[in-house]
């Protein structure tokens, strides 16, 4: 079972929470799609054995070939390719390897090279598996698509997504069983959540909520949830003990065993959503 | 000649837009002529490429020079490969900036700022 872990908001609790239940269920594999910022590792402390650089199809231009005629250019959505004055030129940073321009180059002039963009880590049993974009690199799509080539089938897989609910998101939840939703007692919190919940409604994913910095007195995460008729799954308190220890790069199931039983549970809960 | 000078609104009476890419308009003006005319920029509402298709759209109307405020890496190397040459306008209308042009007075851009700088606290 594929289980994604996305918020909307940043900075709500998606790596806790998705790293916690990685390290309470054994054997499962945590995958950390958030690669423009991956951090699973500072939990999870795995030994990187094997690295897979991330290649890309970008345009070669041979200028002796090109008749000059626009079409690449005007064929280019991302507005990667510009004509001008029967000169081509390239911006291969913003291409988003469609191929349109092979398609419609008459003379040949343009032929795909590769183009590294990114790398996928993982451990000696692929248990830990991250994608990391170069600095710099402003489509995180293709190093997504291939962290998402060593999926395990025979474990519980977590994956645990970037912030928001664009492109990157959308790609990371793509083929999962479940998606949980992490927020947070905040009005962002709150704001972010109905995005998310919009987005996995409309890819038809089951989800549930996990409410992380729960505090007593702030009910609007409750409140929205019974109105819609979402099930929260897991409270986590508002906890300067968790804190602590996060800062530390130390879950919250290994400071408490009540806290990893909680997360064991927790994924028979969500079994069980999944089969019903 | 033709120059273009990135506009905010349609008339030569507009203030000139500091962004390159992402300006609301490019005012088209012939020299000898004296004509003018606007041309809405798509790439506003692009979510990228904005320089590179609004560099290739002034080159295509056969401007020799672009009055703006700044321009972004992208747009830089559009307009360098299509020869054209670029200048800082400054806070004024477009009419008055044609002038300033025409008697030399505007400083020539040669370096860009870093992309998406015109798009600071525009949301």
């Amino acid at each position: 079972m594929k289980i994604a872990v996305l918020s909307g908001k940043g900075g709500t609790g998606k790596t806790t929470i998705a790293a916690s239940l990685s390290a309470s269920l054994k054997p499962s594999q945590y995958v950390d799609c958030d690669v423009e910022e991956p951090n699973g590792h500072i939990f999870l402390n795995p030994d990187i054995k094997l690295s897979v650089p991330v290649k890309v199809e970008v345009p070669d231009f041979d200028e002796s070939l090109c008749s000059g005629c626009g079409d690449c250019a005007e064929a280019c959505r991302f507005h990667a390719l510009a004509a001008v004055n029967k000169k081509i030129v390239s911006f291969p940073e913003i291409c988003h390897h469609c191929g349109a321009c092979y398609i419609v180059c008459k003379t040949g002039a343009l032929t795909p090279a590769e183009r590294i963009v990114g790398v996928v880590e993982m451990n000696g049993d692929k248990t830990f598996a991250r994608g990391k974009l170069d600095v710099g690199e402003p489509i995180s799509i293709p190093v997504i698509k291939k962290l998402k080539e060593y999926l395990k089938t025979d474990m519980p897989v977590i994956l645990d997504c970037p912030p928001g609910a664009s492109c990157a998101v959308v790609q990371s939840l793509e083929g999962c069983d479940f998606c949980l939703l992490v927020t947070e007692p905040t009005p962002f919190g709150l704001h972010d959540l109905k995005i998310a919940v919009a987005l996995v409604r409309k890819l038809g994913i089951p989800f549930c909520v996990a409410l992380n910095k729960a505090v007593e007195g702030d009910s609007r995460i409750q409140d929205y949830c019974k109105k819609e008729g979402i099930e929260i799954i897991i409270e986590i308190p508002y906890s300067r003990e968790i804190a602590e220890s996060y800062s530390d790069g130390v879950l919250p199931v290994h400071i408490r065993g009540e806290w990893k039983r909680k997360f064991a549970r927790l994924y028979d809960v969500i079994k069980e959503r999944v089969s019903q | 000649m033709k120059i273009c000078i990135t506009s905010s609104g349609e008339t030569i009476e507009s203030a000139l837009d500091p962004r390159f890419g992402r300006c609301s308009y490019f005012i088209i003006a012939d020299l000898e002529s004296g004509e003018h005319s606007a041309v809405a920029n798509e790439a506003v509402g692009f979510g990228g490429g904005a320089g590179i298709s609004s560099g290739q759209l002034v080159a295509e109307k056969g401007v020799t020079a672009v009055i703006t405020g700044n321009v972004g890496p992208n747009a830089l190397k559009v307009l360098k490969t299509a020869g054209i040459e670029i200048f800082r306008g400054t806070d004024a209308t477009v009419k008055e900036n044609i002038e300033r042009y025409k008697a030399g007075g505007l400083e020539k851009i040669t370096e860009n700022v870093p992309s998406h700088f015109g798009m600071k606290n525009r949301g």
